[in-house]
């Protein structure tokens, strides 16, 4: 078979270093569940539109697993009633999770990274309904939600020390992230 | 030489028109358009309101109802192309011939441009859809060469406009119902390749495999590049081969050929990917606009260095270079 | 119900092809024969000595021959073929693209399954243009069909009813590619594979078929099943694409069911002896996935009664 003419190097997914994972291993999760709530309900309300996209797809259950963390999420986005949890192990039965390290679900959340070149690279991974994982992407792509703030800005001291630390591992992402491809 | 952008949304739209798009194309989000896919697209307010923002900024927005219309359901392609008229469109990307005369009888004035759908391959096929409805520009199929192009470019009335970067068909767009035997859903009949309602992703002994309708279509190690699940480039079996026997997991990124296209007469370059995240948008438009002003200024074209937005993260200039057949 | 043999699809010896026009021409109860290499090009010289005895022979036993144009016009040996084709004044042809009518003037003509016809306002500019009969797109479901057949009760309608289906047409040779030849340098590889070559997935299901730039399904369409309801639907041809097994015989079977001489079911097992290993499939017509095989009556076989 004749090969492709070029090949690009291989997006390296930049993970929080394991002493943060660890630290925050023991932490409960209780505390973390209102704020989330808090923050689901303020995106709903801002962004009426992401229903639109979302379709049919906004009554399914969704799983966002960030690889480098010690917890996921549950999300359900129904309109009127979203529901979002922390979790330490995502439950069953989930439509769809997505999942890769946080600094590649928040930079495809924000639009600053491309979950398709994540795709590509397999930093990020889908299980379940492709359908609704694409749509859920699709609707906050359009959206332009400052996600990183809105999601880590409510879990503290730690929250903005992992969005700082995030935030500087993409910073040397250029465009989809990893080194410059020559 | 202008430089034709994809939008799936109206912030993908906006960041072609801040990245440097002549002009930017989408489509309505139902079946008359040939990206049908989940959460993408505009409703008739958004189109409306994009097409003033382009406009505000010299940006021309392009209106792809490129699908075939459906029989005994033609209001709604008829609704979408009158639609795409009040709202504005500097263009409208047709392929059926029921649209095109529809679009060429009612709205005489409006511009139309022949889709890459309708496989339109040769100058004769060309003067067909210049004589029988005025269509200006033709988009051309990604099976041609550059000589084949600047052949079409000497013998055409009309503009034509190439694909430089993006997905890549391997068989003549418009004429390849491969998705459907697969899963029922067509690009032609319902404007989706290989639907992402009919992947799935499963482990089995250490390889992530990926099915299309319960067709195993690829299976790829743990650190092996992935590219779109679409049939003609997963991995099957002949008698005399095994692996990508249609393609590679590769999309196509021509920058190289872009002075080359020029010469050939070619009017407009369209980058691929209406599906992809406004990050994708920013950075490939933008990529592209500073190549095409180093080509403005006789410097010969650097490659694009997109390679980790391209699928399987390679690329290939595709058709354009004769050894690709 | 008329029945059509389409053009052979495959690269076959020119000896081959000939004998199988002959013999098609003597026995089998057909009404039109399509002849004239659709898929490549290059493939076309070799038929080219035998073409006139053939369509002698064909239109000697009552058959109304149709000339089929190439499917991919790229090259201008190809465009010069094609526009050749349709200047020659005493042959009816079956157009596979629209480059066709740029050069075919006021004639008459018929539409192969090749060209996007997918709803009634295209049929309808298409007869306007002069089309007399059109092979629907195999991947058109049932109730476009009919309403297609309605709108313009003009054209005489026809749907792909046996056969590998044809699904899509590349620049690229796939079987030179899986020789690792070029397409310029193939040494008519094809020729080895005269049913197609067999495309498996990775787990060794048939999945689809490659015939040079050509990629068929690796079932074999039947809608054997489907001729009552291709009948109310106002369908006046049924195409039979030529494969490798009794195409005499093939023809018989769907004869004996349009004229309502034996059982949709029983002629369904029939055609299994007579194109053995082959899965059947109708799934197009029913609007699911054309490799499904879905019984008449709207479900799948034991989700019935």
């Amino acid at each position: 078979m004749p090969e492709p003419e070029t090949t690009g190097s291989r997006v390296t997914p930049p993970r929080l270093p394991q002493w943060l994972s660890r630290a925050m291993e023991p932490l409960p999760l209780a505390p973390l569940q209102p704020v989330l709530a808090l923050m689901l309900a303020r995106i709903g309300r801002a962004h009426p539109d992401l229903y639109d996209r979302l379709g049919e797809h906004a009554e399914k259950r969704f799983g966002l697993d960030p690889t480098d963390l010690p917890f996921s999420f549950v999300l359900e986005p129904r309109p009127g009633r979203p529901l979002v949890r922390a979790v330490r192990v995502l439950p069953g039965g989930l439509d769809a999770s997505i999942r890769g390290p946080l600094a590649g679900l928040i930079g495809m959340a924000e639009g600053t990274l491309d979950g398709d070149a994540l795709f590509f690279s397999r930093v990020l991974w889908v299980e379940g309904d492709v359908a609704a994982s694409l749509a859920l992407r699709n609707a906050i792509d359009d959206a332009r939600i400052d996600f990183g703030k809105v999601l880590l800005g409510g879990l503290g001291p730690v929250g903005a020390r992992l969005a700082e630390v995030a935030r500087a591992r993409m910073r040397t992402l250029p465009g989809v992230g990893g080194q410059p491809w020559n | 030489m202008e430089l034709i952008c994809p939008a799936g949304t109206p912030a993908s739209l906006e960041a072609a028109v801040e990245a440097g798009a002549d002009a930017v194309y989408c489509g309505f989000r139902d079946e008359t358009n040939a990206r049908n896919f989940p959460g993408l697209n505009f409703s008739r307010e958004e189109l409306r309101k994009s097409i003033a923002f382009a406009h505000r900024r010299g940006v021309k927005v392009l209106v792809a109802i490129n699908t075939f219309a459906r029989a005994g359901s033609f209001g709604l392609w008829q609704a979408a192309i009158d639609d795409a008229v009040a709202a504005g469109a500097d263009a409208l990307i047709l392929a059926d011939l029921a649209t095109l005369d529809y679009a060429a009888r009612h709205h005489p004035a409006q511009r139309l441009h022949v889709s890459v759908q309708a496989g339109a391959a040769n100058p004769d096929a060309i003067r067909f859809y210049v004589e029988s409805f005025g269509a200006r520009r033709v988009v051309l199929p990604r099976v041609l060469n550059v000589a084949e192009i600047a052949s079409i470019v000497r013998e055409s009335a009309c503009e034509t406009e190439v694909f430089v970067f993006g997905g890549l068909c391997v068989m003549e767009e418009g004429r390849c119902s491969l998705s459907s035997y697969a899963t029922g859903k067509s690009p032609n009949m319902n404007g989706v390749c290989s639907p992402a309602s009919h992947v799935a992703y499963a482990e089995r002994e250490g390889q992530i495999v990926s099915t299309l309708g319960g067709f195993t279509i690829n299976s790829f190690g743990k650190d092996e590049s992935a590219g779109y699940p679409t049939l003609c480039k997963g991995r099957f079996v002949t008698p005399k081969s095994s692996g990508y026997i249609f393609e590679e997991p590769v999309s196509l990124d021509a920058a190289v050929m872009l002075p080359a296209l020029r010469d050939a007469g070619v009017t407009a370059f369209k980058i691929e990917g209406r599906q992809r995240g406004r990050a994708y948008i920013a950075e490939v438009v933008r990529s592209f606009r500073r190549i095409l002003a180093e080509i403005d200024q006789g410097r010969s074209a650097p490659p694009a260095g997109l390679a980790a937005m391209a699928e399987g993260q390679a690329s290939t200039v595709g058709a354009y270079r004769k050894s690709w057949r | 119900m008329q029945l059509t043999l389409g053009p052979v699809l495959y690269h076959w010896s020119p000896e081959r092809w000939r004998d199988f026009y002959y013999r098609m021409a003597d026995e089998a109860q057909i009404d039109v024969v399509v002849v004239g290499e659709t898929v490549c090009s290059k493939r076309a010289p070799f038929k080219q000595d035998y073409l006139p005895a053939v369509i002698e022979r064909l239109e000697g036993a009552g058959k109304r021959v149709l000339h089929a144009s190439l499917i991919l016009v790229s090259l201008p040996r190809e465009r010069r073929q094609t526009r050749e084709l349709m200047q020659v004044a005493e042959a009816e042809v079956e157009i596979n693209d629209l480059t066709c009518l740029a050069s075919l003037g006021e004639r008459p003509f018929a539409v192969g399954p090749f060209v996007n016809v997918y709803n009634e306002a295209a049929a309808g500019f298409l007869a306007a243009r002069g089309a007399t009969r059109i092979c629907l797109p195999p991947e058109l479901p049932l109730p476009a069909v009919a309403a297609i057949a309605a709108a313009v009760p003009q054209l005489a309608i026809e749907v792909f009813a046996f056969g590998k289906v044809p699904l899509a047409i590349s620049a690229r040779c796939y079987h030179a590619r899986a020789h690792r030849l070029t397409k310029d340098n193939c040494r008519f590889v094809c020729e080895n594979d005269p049913d197609g070559m067999s495309v498996k997935t990775l787990d060794g299901a048939g999945f689809l078929s490659v015939n040079g730039v050509q990629t068929l399904s690796d079932s074999c369409a039947s809608l054997l099943c489907d001729l009552p309801a291709l009948g109310r639907a106002g369908v006046a041809s049924l195409r039979l694409s030529p494969q490798c097994c009794d195409m005499v015989a093939v023809a018989r079977l769907f004869r004996d069911v349009v004229d309502e001489r034996i059982d949709p079911r029983e002629a369904e097992g029939r055609l299994g002896e007579i194109y053995p290993e082959v899965p059947f499939s109708n799934g197009f017509l029913h609007g699911a996935p054309g490799h499904n095989r879905i019984d008449a009556g709207g479900g799948r076989p034991g989700e019935l009664r």
